[in-house]
């Protein structure tokens, strides 16, 4: 009863006193991307990267593999063979065979289901967190991350982008400096070129935004018939009423 | 062809005639809407009353239709919402206008209700209409907090807790009444069930209920208007009021026009914008709710954010709570707070226009803030709206009583 009391009042004092601790970023801008879901080439290429990179520990439980092949123009065949890599049936939805046991044990935290993660996120964070990955010994996987301090992910899209430092972490006078998105630079070039990277990333950033909800591909276009019907039917009721009301004096 | 036309009328009649013998069909019909006599200079400030009963039937068409796929567990709900989301056929459709409906219905309430301070629709002898509408508030609140908890995710667990843990600010009772609401010591499955419970059943019967009551209520003693007049006083020779017209067809085809126009903006925002940045649908919302971590900023829906900021800036624990209600309790006060013989404020004096400026802008003010993370210059802001808000009400029986009202005409102007 006693701990139940001081939850209360935790609860209370956390209300009360909710500070203005702005992002994970030190309240640093994130970084902008357009999103861009009418590419459906660029929603493809960010597929085949979510699948090949985040997909062996992360889960999208929410999202079927054959909604995915639908939406983004990709054959059964073709789904099969370059897309699902835990499962043959393409009804299946995007499930990972490690348990949370296990990803306790290898990264101390389970990750996350992606599903619905860019809802939550928002897509610049996302976009920057990927290109942000910077090499910190003190980190059990070698790399930290400048929007997500002190992340449990190892940078696993490493061998693409290449290993990034913190160019200064003292400032001139030599007083603690906050580190910036300015203050990353590559130190071992990766397979891809910095645009190259930039182009993965924002086709994943976009896929996932897609991932988020699937239906936003569709439903902005079926509100603009639902508006133009609205539209003409509120023509018609405007001139019935004017018609009714001009015996009203 | 004239032949089949009668035939069809007579036999229309005659069935009209049979349920009325046994039913009071035609009766009502005229009492509620052939012969109620409304006054004819409604403005745009008179579609609100139609458009919450609209609301009304959105959500609980779209909450059957969401009942049928909703998972009310800790362990499925968050993953049935989503389910209904993608998997159900315009399930993403139904849920949008379900959530998307419940802010919808709060901007509607609250336009009424600022109807009634701008007409002084709540004013003798309407108390009782106005004691069922805020009624009818207090219970849509409870049905948006309950309902809340249902997608069962980080700002529903965590909003749940914070609202529950301020009844356990009360004295002697409080702890055991959280504990009684939630039905364990954390928000939890048992919590979720309960709330369920409530949220589709108790509550919306209730909400339709008093909704009825409502609507007699109104009907007995006649519909205010932008003039403040009562119509009932001058009538003609067939006891008809002379700036009366029956609601059917008039308010009917009216309120049609009204009603698209509200669905044309409602329909924007469930097919372009259905989280409106944030404020229908917050984005911690997509974490599935974790008791074991506590999201960095909580902050209820816009709609409840002028009394959680009332809340807040109050320094003792205690004392916010009791101010948080007494916001929302002051309202029912307002028949017998105002003392002025002028309904509308077409023809009040100075003090009370002043008076209604300040309020608004108060509650306004107060509900960004309750959005914003506090830092020491906003805590002083919302204490001296606090003040603002509440002297609009302890003030208003002297500002109103030597207030330099208008003399108010004996018939409505067109």
């Amino acid at each position: 009863m006693r701990s139940y009391k001081q939850l209360c009042k935790l609860t209370f004092i956390l209300l009360m006193t909710i500070s203005a601790s702005a992002s994970a970023a030190g309240g640093a801008k994130l970084m902008h991307m357009e999103v861009d879901l009418s590419n459906q080439e660029s929603l493809q290429r960010g597929a085949k990267t979510f699948v090949n990179y985040c997909l062996s520990c992360h889960a999208a439980a929410y999202m079927r593999y054959n909604r995915m092949g639908q939406d983004l123009g990709i054959t059964e065949d073709v789904l099969k063979a370059n897309f699902m890599f835990g499962t043959d049936k393409v009804g299946d939805t995007m499930t990972v065979a490690m348990t949370d046991a296990d990803s306790l044990r290898f990264f101390g935290v389970s990750p996350p289901d992606l599903s619905v993660i860019a809802r939550a996120r928002g897509a610049d964070w996302l976009y920057s967190y990927f290109k942000t990955f910077y090499v910190d010994k003190s980190r059990p996987f070698g790399v930290n991350n400048l929007t997500f301090k002190d992340v449990g992910m190892p940078h696993v899209l490493w061998e693409l982008q290449g290993a990034q430092r913190l160019a200064h972490t003292e400032s001139v006078d030599g007083e603690h400096h906050t580190p910036t998105y300015d203050d990353l630079e590559i130190i071992s070039p990766g397979t891809q070129s910095e645009a190259e990277y930039d182009q993965t990333v924002q086709d994943l950033v976009n896929f996932m935004v897609y991932l988020g909800e699937p239906i936003k591909l569709k439903r902005g276009k079926i509100g603009v018939w639902v508006i133009m019907y609205l539209f003409v039917f509120l023509i018609v009721a405007y001139m019935l009423k004017k018609e009714y009301w001009r015996d009203v004096h | 062809m004239a032949d089949i036309e009668k035939q069809v009328v007579d036999g229309l009649v005659s069935a009209r005639n049979w349920i009325d013998d046994r039913f009071p069909l035609t009766k009502n019909w005229n009492e509620h809407l052939a012969k109620y006599y409304a006054p004819k200079n409604f403005n745009f400030w008179y579609f609100f009353g139609s458009l919450a009963l609209l609301v009304l039937v959105i959500q609980i068409l779209t909450g059957i239709w969401l009942t049928m796929n909703y998972k009310p567990s800790a362990e499925e709900a968050f993953a049935s919402v989503e389910y209904i989301m993608r998997d159900v056929s315009w399930g993403w459709w139904i849920r949008y206008m379900h959530s998307a409906g419940a802010s919808a219905f709060f901007i509607v309430i609250y336009l009424h209700m600022f109807r009634a301070l701008l007409y002084g629709s709540y004013k003798k002898p309407r108390e009782l209409l106005w004691l069922t509408g805020m009624a009818l508030y207090f219970i849509l609140m409870a049905e948006a907090f309950f309902g809340y908890l249902l997608p069962w995710g980080q700002m529903s667990y965590w909003g749940a807790q914070v609202i529950i843990s301020l009844f356990g600010a009360l004295p002697i009772v409080g702890d055991e009444l959280a504990l009684w609401i939630r039905g364990d010591f954390v928000v939890s499955d048992v919590t979720l069930n309960r709330f369920f419970s409530f949220h589709v059943i108790a509550i919306p019967l209730l909400i339709c209920g008093l909704v009825g009551v409502h609507i007699l209520a109104l009907h007995e003693v006649g519909s205010n208007n932008p003039d403040g007049v009562d119509i009932k006083k001058k009538k003609n020779a067939e006891g008809i009021p002379l700036d009366g017209i029956p609601f059917h067809p008039y308010y009917t085809v009216k309120d049609i026009v009204g009603v698209i126009v509200f669905l044309i903006l409602f329909f924007a925002v469930v097919f372009f914008a259905p989280e409106l940045g944030g404020y229908f649908l917050e984005h911690a919302n997509f974490i599935p709710a974790n008791p074991l971590q506590t999201p960095e900023h909580i902050a209820p829906l816009w709609f409840f954010t002028p009394f959680y900021a009332i809340l807040r800036a109050v320094p003792d624990q205690l004392g916010g709570v009791i101010a948080m209600g007494a916001s929302t309790m002051a309202f029912v006060f307002l028949p017998w707070l105002d003392r002025s013989p002028v309904k509308s404020i077409r023809y009040r004096g100075w003090n009370y226009r002043f008076a209604l400026i300040a309020f608004i802008t108060s509650f306004l003010v107060l509900g960004w803030l309750g959005l914003q993370a506090v830092t020491p210059l906003y805590t002083w802001m919302a204490r001296f709206f606090t003040a603002v808000y509440f002297l609009f009400f302890l003030l208003m029986p002297f500002y109103t009583a030597i207030d330099n009202d208008k003399a108010v005409p004996d018939r409505v102007k067109d």
